[in-house]
């Protein structure tokens, strides 16, 4: 596995606390992203993995601790802005947009790199033609690298669950992001379809650069795929290191094994 | 000529993406057109069957037309941005309202100032579309509620447009020219120099306004703004966090919706009405719209067409069958007949075809082109 | 200067209409609570079982029933009425909906309103009809304080007492029944129901039987103040601010937002009404509850929501 070519950190994450009423879901976790990696972020169910990238793409607003993203920092954040910073982001249970179809949903990823406003839209003629067919073509470079060129006007709530995850990448990847934050990409896959999707996990980072932060409860992909693995357990980072130092680690271990605190 | 895509083979994305991609539409909705823009008005010229009278003009398609036209607007907020509206009347009556105003010269006295705003009565056609743009601009303003609450919450501020505007137009003697019964009068419908007067003229200046707004939205609804607004309707959050601003993509469609649904408005009043009291634009109104909508298909601009015809047709045909066949119903049994068969349609597709007969239209024509193999 | 007297009078009697809303106001929220379903029908529902009492009324009084006699079937027949409602729309339409996100179900009760006003009306007439069930006259309080005394409907006395004993009972219902308790799990949580082992389609058609019997209770008490007839859906539509005002979830919400509305709407229309044209009560609920979202979304009892994703 091709290490980063550089050290250059790209996200921070410094002393992140987050609490819902009485469920503290994150203490005190600090971490951080090398550009052009794979991070893995694994942990038991409820470790908090999910909230972490809801935190770093300011779906919630962190109680304490600060982000720091291509060397700004700031506590607090707003989704969209996380957006038109390079983030971007699948969701654990699929969330693509139901009633369009898989082309539409991708071309939406697109939205940021939209530069015609309503009313070249509306008219939809010359200049306004031109960037949607501009589009059209990104969009579809990303569909034959996800193969996916047969199912493209097909509504994606009829699609199987392996090709809605592989749409919501897509989607994800049509917004050209820095950092891809990628939540249990494989739950529920079969495993011819597994392989697929590390193909892509792995052709994106290695063609585009791409930074990727991936939650994956399938400790053979994560060991295959990532240069670095966090380890959360009860919202606290217990171990951190490459995939054998975590593998080896007495704390991963127990907590996997359900040791009680 | 068989109905098939095949063998048209599409060598540019801009060819896939055009409003109809299969030949054989392109040719259904030229021929459409024809009809409707030269057939029907010859037709109608020289009183040949249907058009014995005017009824069929002035009954049925004139008001056709102009409730496709509301129609399209409500679908655009509704069905595509999935921001539930009950106030589509009050935007209607915002449209018209104004559009009166502007076309009989606006006067607003600020004596405490010592000065006063003057406005000229302005052309009949500025009039329409600066109505329009009114209706956009308290679409906004009734949109923003929207950016901190969810659907059923928004039903409420919409509902809350449709009281205070239903009482604006009722009690501010203002908008009404101070006319003693309530009622006003459209001014003459000049439209640089040519007077609308007869139904044929009427229909087609409406044929016109809604051809080019359907064309349009259609374009809008295609293009990405359309699609940050069914994003906005299937998954909110998800949007967001893939760079969609909630905020432009939820008052972009506040706005072109009530834009349109205000033009209606204008032309209903003008056109349609002729003289008119703010009961057109009750919550009935509203509530019939939507139905409409939801009828015809929600996010469909055809199915705006489709639903506009059927709550236009039912009563009607309430009316005539039972006539023909010798047992006449009375008219309060057509009301309450037409409030249950419209209520048992609305549960019968949500449950079934959320997207309307549009859905079931183009469910019908993938059977055509597979037809006689369908594999 | 208001003289104080004139205030009280007011404000009297704008919480004792507000009571009324709030028992509107209570039937959408039980239903909210327990299926999230934001019912627009409540108001039809309320037209139906008036419709049903005061046509059975008529009919049995004129069948020589004794009065007593006649206001207990009649009641009874509404309340059957109302039960075939609840099992047919649980049947029909929320059955087969569940799970379709909320604005599709808000929409088919849509649907099932104009269902309900069609046939209420074509079953039992569409005529304004007076029903007499509590004394409509009223009384002078406070006659030595203020000139005049204050008055007081006694209908809205009335009213008043109703509605303290149906929430009374509401509450005994959740705290005290197998079915009620069921109910409160569902609304904490729909997955729970399930561990409860009571059908979630049993549940639903209580909590629609409940609702429909709630509406019941405010038809008596509407239907005596102005007649049983078509605009009561109009009046009941105004729940629908009440609740937004109260926040959707709360029972006590529901009836505080009722009085807020009911007071705020008659103290408006009588001291700010004369200057902007009157008629105000037409939209102020509507504009109040407006307000409230863009400063409190969660209306001011409901709880605060965190999305998840
Ligand atoms: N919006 C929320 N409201 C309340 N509690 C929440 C919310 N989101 C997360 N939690 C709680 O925070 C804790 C961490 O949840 P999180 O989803 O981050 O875990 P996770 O590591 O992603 O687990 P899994 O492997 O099951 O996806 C859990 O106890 C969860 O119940
Ligand atoms: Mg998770």
């Amino acid at each position: 596995m091709r290490a980063p070519d550089t050290n250059e950190v790209l996200l921070q994450v410094e002393g992140v606390a987050l609490a819902f009423g009485g469920v503290r879901a994150l203490r005190d976790v600090s971490f951080n992203i090398r550009k052009g990696e794979i991070r893995a972020i694994i942990g038991p169910n409820g470790a908090g993995k999910t909230s972490m990238l809801n935190v770093i793409n300011g779906f919630y607003h962190p109680d304490h601790g600060a982000i720091t993203f291509k060397g700004r920092t700031r506590a607090r954040m707003q989704p969209f802005e996380a957006a038109r910073g390079g983030i971007a982001r699948t969701f654990q249970n699929v969330a693509l947009f139901k009633g369009m179809s898989a082309l539409d949903n991708i071309m939406a990823g697109r939205t940021l790199k939209v530069r015609r406003g309503l009313l070249w839209q509306m008219l939809r003629y010359g200049p306004a033609l031109a960037e949607e067919v501009e589009h059209r073509h990104r969009v579809e470079e990303i569909i034959d690298f996800l193969e996916i060129e047969a199912i493209r006007k097909v509504p994606v709530a009829r699609l199987p669950y392996g090709l809605q995850k592989r749409v919501e990448l897509g989607r994800a990847l049509a917004m050209e992001p820095d950092l891809l934050l990628l939540d249990e990409p494989m739950a529920g896959m079969n495993l011819e379809e597994k392989e697929d999707m590390s193909r892509f996990i792995i052709d994106v980072n290695n063609h585009y650069g791409t930074t990727i932060a991936l939650i994956e409860h399938d400790m053979a992909v994560v060991m295959d795929l990532s240069h670095r693995v966090a380890v959360l357990d009860h919202g606290v980072k217990i171990a951190d290191g490459t995939p054998d130092e975590v593998k080896r680690n007495q704390a991963v271990i127990d907590a996997y094994l359900g040791v009680a605190h | 000529m068989l109905y098939r895509e095949t063998s048209q083979f599409k060598t540019t994305y801009a060819e896939d993406m055009a409003i109809f991609p299969i030949r054989q539409d392109r040719i259904a909705l030229g021929v459409l057109l024809g009809i409707a823009f030269i057939g029907l008005p010859l037709l109608a010229t020289f009183h040949i069957w249907p058009f014995g009278g005017d009824y069929l003009l002035w009954a049925i398609l004139l008001p056709f037309l102009i409730l496709a036209l509301a129609a399209i607007g409500t679908n655009i907020l509704v069905g595509y941005c999935g921001q539930i509206s009950l106030g589509s009347g009050a935007f209607m009556a915002i449209g018209a309202y104004s559009a009166y105003k502007l076309a009989t010269g606006v006067h607003i006295p600020l004596a405490w100032l010592g000065f006063a705003i003057s406005i000229p009565p302005l052309p009949i056609l500025a009039s329409i579309l600066l109505g329009g743009l009114a209706a956009a601009g308290v679409g906004i303003l009734f949109g923003i509620p929207s950016l901190r609450i969810k659907g059923l919450y928004l039903a409420v501020a919409t509902l809350a447009a449709q009281f205070f505007f239903d009482w604006v137009f009722l009690r501010v003697p203002w908008f009404t020219n101070y006319a003693p019964s309530g009622s006003v009068n459209a001014p003459e419908l000049n439209f640089f120099g040519v007077v609308v007067q007869t139904p044929i003229e009427r229909y087609l200046l409406c044929l016109t306004f809604v051809t080019v707004t359907a064309i349009l939205a259609k374009n809008l609804v295609r293009g990405n703004l359309g699609r940050q607004w069914m994003a906005i309707r299937d998954m909110d959050i998800a949007a967001e966090l893939i760079g969609i601003r909630p905020l432009y993509a939820k008052l972009t469609a506040f706005a072109v919706s009530s834009f349109i649904v205000g033009v209606a408005g204008a032309l209903w009043a003008f056109v349609y009405l002729g003289s008119w009291e703010p009961l057109a634009f009750s919550l009935d109104r509203s509530l019939d719209l939507l139905f409409m909508v939801i009828i015809g298909g929600l996010g469909s601009i055809m199915g705006s067409f489709v639903g506009a015809a059927f709550i236009l047709i039912v009563p009607i045909m309430l009316n005539l069958i039972p006539t023909e066949l010798g047992v006449p119903l009375s008219t309060e049994t057509i009301t309450h007949l037409q409030l249950i068969i419209f209520g048992s349609l609305i549960c019968y597709l949500l449950i079934k075809e959320p997207r309307g007969f549009a859905r079931l239209i183009s469910i019908g024509k993938e059977k055509l082109r597979l037809w006689p193999f369908p594999y | 200067m208001i003289a104080l007297g004139q205030f009280l009078e007011v404000l009297i009697g704008g919480l004792m209409s507000g009571v009324l809303y709030s028992l509107v106001a209570l039937g959408f929220v039980l239903i909210f609570k327990a299926s999230g379903v934001f019912n627009y029908a409540q108001g039809a529902m309320v037209l139906l079982a008036g419709l049903a009492l005061v046509r059975a009324l008529d009919l049995l009084i004129a069948q020589g029933f004794p009065f007593w006699a006649a206001i207990v079937l009649g009641i009874g027949f509404a309340a059957a009425i109302m039960a075939t409602t609840a099992w047919l729309i649980e049947r029909l339409v929320i059955g087969p909906l569940v799970n379709q996100d909320a604005l599709t179900l808000f929409m088919s009760t849509i649907g099932v309103t104009f269902v309900l006003e069609g046939a209420a009306e074509m079953i039992f007439g569409s005529d304004v009809y007076p029903l007499r069930l509590f004394p409509t006259d009223a009384w002078f309080v406070f006659e030595g304080l203020f000139p005049g005394g204050i008055l007081i409907n006694k209908l809205d006395v009335w009213g008043a007492l109703i509605a303290g004993i149906l929430v009374a009972g509401l509450a005994l219902f959740f705290q005290h029944t197998k079915t009620g308790r069921a109910l409160r799990a569902v609304a904490d949580d729909h997955l729970a129901a399930h561990s409860v082992g009571i059908p979630i389609s049993w549940i639903w058609f209580v909590v629609w039987l409940v609702a429909g019997l709630v509406a019941l209770v405010a038809a008596t008490v509407w239907g005596t103040k102005l007649g049983v007839q078509f605009s009561i859906t109009f009046l009941a539509l105004k729940a629908l601010p009440v609740l937004i005002i109260g926040g959707l979830t709360s029972i006590p919400g529901a009836i505080a937002g009722g009085l807020i509305v009911g007071a705020g709407e008659k103290i408006a229309e009588v001291f700010l009404g004369p200057s902007i044209g009157g008629g105000i009560e037409y939209w102020f609920a509507y504009v109040l509850a407006l307000a409230v979202l863009l400063v409190r979304p969660q209306g001011l009892f409901g709880e605060r929501i965190i999305e998840r994703i």
